[in-house]
Order: C-alpha cells, then sequence, then structure tokens
C-alpha cells in the first residue's frame, strides 16, 4: 500500500534506462506483480497516470502481470499454484512449503523508442 | 488515509489530483523520488546504528486497538530491573501513547505521523537520532494500528511481532496475509476476554496463520493477567540472546518482511523498438 512511492521509484528506473539508450520516448512497461507483494494493481496503475505526466513515459503502456503464488513442497516435492491466504500443498497438504513466488514486484521489461535522433 | 501510499487516490478525486501535477514535470519527478527504495536504504542504516548500541529493536504491529501499549506496559512492569528499555511510539495524532510509557519512568519518544497510516525509516531514524541508545537492551517500535502498510517498511528493526486480538476473530491471517507472513511472532492477545466471546478459537487463529506457510510461534496472554506473560518474557530474552550471539559474530538479523529488501529486483530486458523518424513515415 505504497503504490505511489513505489512507482516513483519505478518511473526512476525506467527513465534511466530511457536517458542510457538515449530513447526519444517511453513505449511500454512490463511490471510483474506477485499476489502478496502486498501491492495493489489497480493503485500502481492509478499512481502511474499520475507521476508519468511530464516525462520520457508520458505515452507509455503500462503492463501489469499478475504473478499467483506457486509453492514448493519439502513433503512429497511437487510445486502447485495457490491461494494468496493457503500455503500448504495442494497435492499432500503438507504445510511445510517454500514459496518460489508470488511475493515479487519485478521490472521486467521497458519498451523503448530509439528512433534515429 | 496515506500521502505515500495512493490509497487516497479515488476514481472520485483522481482528475483533480492528475490536474494539480505541473506539467513540466522534471522537478516533481524529482521531488517525489525518495521513498521505498530509499526506505530501504535508510532501514540499513538505522540497523547499523542499533547494531552498534547492541540493542534489539522489536516492531509491534497490529490493528488499532489490539492492545500493543497495554503489552508495553505490562512488559515494562514485568522487566523492570532485568533489561533497559526504551519505546518509539507511532500514532497519526495524540502522544498519549509516550505519556503512558513514560508515566512508567521509561523514555518513549512519540512519532505522530499526520497522515501516514504507517511509520517508515525515515521517521524512525528522526527519533533514534533524539533517543539515547546507550545501554539499552530492547527498543520497541509501537507501529502504527493498521494491518495493512506497515507490514511493507522496514524501519530496521529486527524482530515483527503481530497482535491478534480475540476480539478481532480468528480469520485476520487469512484476510491480510502480507501482514501475517511478515510475523516472526504471533500474539493472540486479550485471552482474558475469551470465556465471553464464543466464536474465537487460538487453534483456528493459529491454523489461519500456519496456512500462510508460516513457522512463526504463536503464544497466547493477556496484558491484565501480568502472571501469564511468561511466555513473552522467554521469547524476549531468547530474541535477545541470539541477537547478542549474532552481533558476536558481526552479523545481523531482519524482520520477516514480505519482500527481502529487494524492490524492483531482477534484470529488466530491454526491448528496443525501432521506429521511423517522422519525414520517412509512409
Ligand atoms: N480485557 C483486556 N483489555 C485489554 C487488554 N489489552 C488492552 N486492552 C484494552 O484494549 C484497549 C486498547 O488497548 P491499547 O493498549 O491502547 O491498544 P493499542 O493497540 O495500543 O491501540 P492503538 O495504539 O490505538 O492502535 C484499552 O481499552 C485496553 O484497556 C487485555 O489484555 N485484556
Ligand atoms: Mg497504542
Ligand atoms: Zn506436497
Ligand atoms: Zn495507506
Ligand atoms: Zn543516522
Amino acid at each position: 500500500m505504497h503504490e505511489l512511492s513505489l512507482c516513483d521509484d519505478l518511473l526512476g528506473q525506467v527513465l534511466a534506462l530511457g536517458r542510457q539508450h538515449q530513447a526519444r520516448s517511453i513505449v511500454g512497461i512490463t511490471v510483474h506483480v506477485g499476489g502478496l507483494s502486498g501491492v495493489e494493481p489497480m493503485l500502481l496503475a492509478t499512481a502511474f497516470e499520475i507521476c508519468r505526466v511530464g516525462t520520457l513515459a508520458e505515452q507509455a503502456r503500462l503492463v501489469l502481470e499478475p504473478i499467483p503464488v506457486r509453492v514448493h513442497c519439502n513433503h512429497c516435492g511437487i510445486e502447485s499454484e495457490t491461494p494468496n491466504n493457503h500455503l500448504q500443498c495442494p497435492v499432500c497438504q503438507s504445510p511445510d512449503t517454500d514459496m518460489v513466488s508470488g511475493d515479487e514486484l519485478i521490472l521486467a521489461r521497458v519498451e523503448l523508442d530509439t528512433a534515429c535522433v | 488515509m496515506c500521502n505515500t501510499c495512493g490509497c487516497s487516490i479515488t476514481p472520485g478525486n483522481r482528475p483533480l489530483v492528475l490536474a494539480e501535477k505541473p506539467r513540466d514535470g522534471v522537478s516533481t519527478v524529482t521531488v517525489l523520488k525518495n521513498l521505498s527504495s530509499k526506505n530501504d536504504r535508510q532501514a540499513e542504516h538505522n540497523r547499523a546504528h542499533f547494531d552498534r548500541h547492541g540493542v534489539l529493536v522489536v516492531n509491534l504491529m497490529s490493528s488499532p486497538g489490539s492492545g500493543k501499549t497495554a503489552l508495553l506496559e505490562a512488559t515494562i512492569k514485568r522487566l523492570a530491573g532485568s533489561l533497559k528499555i526504551a519505546v518509539i511510539e507511532g500514532d497519526l495524532e495524540t502522544e498519549n501513547d509516550a505519556r503512558r510509557i513514560q508515566a512508567l519512568g521509561v523514555t518513549a519518544f512519540q512519532i505522530t505521523t499526520g497522515t501516514a497510516c504507517h511509520l517508515d525509516a525515515h521517521l524512525v531514524h528522526n527519533a533514534l537520532h533524539q533517543m539515547d541508545l546507550t545501554n539499552l537492551d530492547v527498543l520497541f517500535i509501537e507501529n502504527v494500528g493498521n494491518l495493512v502498510c506497515p507490514a511493507s517498511f522496514d524501519l530496521g528493526h529486527h524482530r515483527n511481532v503481530i497482535l491478534l486480538s480475540v476480539t478481532e476473530g480468528d480469520d485476520k491471517p487469512a484476510k491480510y496475509p502480507v501482514m501475517f507472513r511478515a510475523a516472526d511472532l504471533m500474539l493472540i492477545s486479550k485471552t482474558d476476554l475469551l470465556p465471553y466471546l464464543d466464536d474465537f478459537s487460538p487453534n483456528r487463529a493459529q491454523q489461519s496463520l500456519r496456512n500462510l506457510a508460516s513457522k512463526a510461534p504463536v503464544l497466547e496472554l493477556s496484558a491484565h493477567q501480568p502472571q501469564n506473560l511468561d511466555v513473552w518474557i522467554n521469547w524476549l530474552h531468547d530474541a535477545l540472546k541470539t541477537h547478542r550471539r549474532q552481533l558476536a559474530n558481526h552479523q545481523t538479523q531482519r524482520p520477516a518482511i514480505a519482500r527481502d529488501d529487494v524492490l524492483l529486483h531482477g534484470e529488466a530486458s530491454l526491448r528496443l523498438r525501432p521506429v521511423m523518424p517522422e519525414s520517412t513515415r509512409p
């Protein structure tokens, strides 16, 4: 629930990439948002609309890809997708699991418009 | 609600917020840019301060009114003479909680956050430089009563303790998984009220936490029954012992925060999109 500040971090990284590659504009940004990241995709999208104004990313398309929670079972060894609040192994019901994905917030892809100047 | 959150931006007020932002965004972007990953850097700096003084820092989180301050009062009375305690209190308004602690002869620093519904590492840093950390054993940080935002902010502390009072319902971990997964210890509080509540089951509360694949210990206590605080007091002594051992090995401890201080990590894959110059476009 600190989407506005996160979005600012995100934009900072994206704009740095844009400058580094002398982009004319940022065309697309893809972020992976885990179900247990503590980040609400709707709020992040809204925050982005505010933060991007007047930047290289003003016209950028923000794609938020939800990442489901996946756990590895230490009992039967099987990896499965689970709901956010039910992380036991759905196969053998063991509570001894480790999360392999679902709490991440990752800047996955940036599309830059780098037309010759 | 909260300025750093975005939780105050609703579909209703969004056009206004948007209109307020100046079009020459450059300077504005610079202003906004000092929040979350900066929070994590600040948190590491705070932890270094704490570790230099050998103090164990425990972050107490819960819904409003679950009994954080009452537990601190009871704990201070029990530890008088054995451990040296100080407290940082976080509240939106009032210095009431700090006054309650000070009344017991213990140093308490009140942070009033105004609009922010959580503490962050900068607020805590500001407080810690106004406190004397020498000879302290345990510093408690009582976070703002809220089961959402505080889970996402590392303060530089070592342990997260989350209270769930028996009047809140035993399904809270299922409803707030991000918060409860951050627990190093869950305390079921106000157990003196259990006889009056027919639908709160400590077992179900614990099961609800286990459903999050959390191995954090669960203890039951009541601030109104100091004779039953032993398990909690023992946990504190153990945590301090573990912490001091770690420090002797030049290691520190980090709380079970949801994301291991990695924000927006991972390699971004770059796709460069060749766009034809305007003049040559068909
Ligand atoms: N019966 C009973 N009441 C308690 C217990 N602990 C706290 N209370 C009561 O619960 C109310 C809130 O307690 P606080 O200690 O102020 O709760 P808090 O979590 O610090 O509240 P905030 O700081 O406002 O979030 C007070 O009226 C306390 O007397 C307990 O163990 N048993
Ligand atoms: Mg309080
Ligand atoms: Zn299994
Ligand atoms: Zn908030
Ligand atoms: Zn400092």
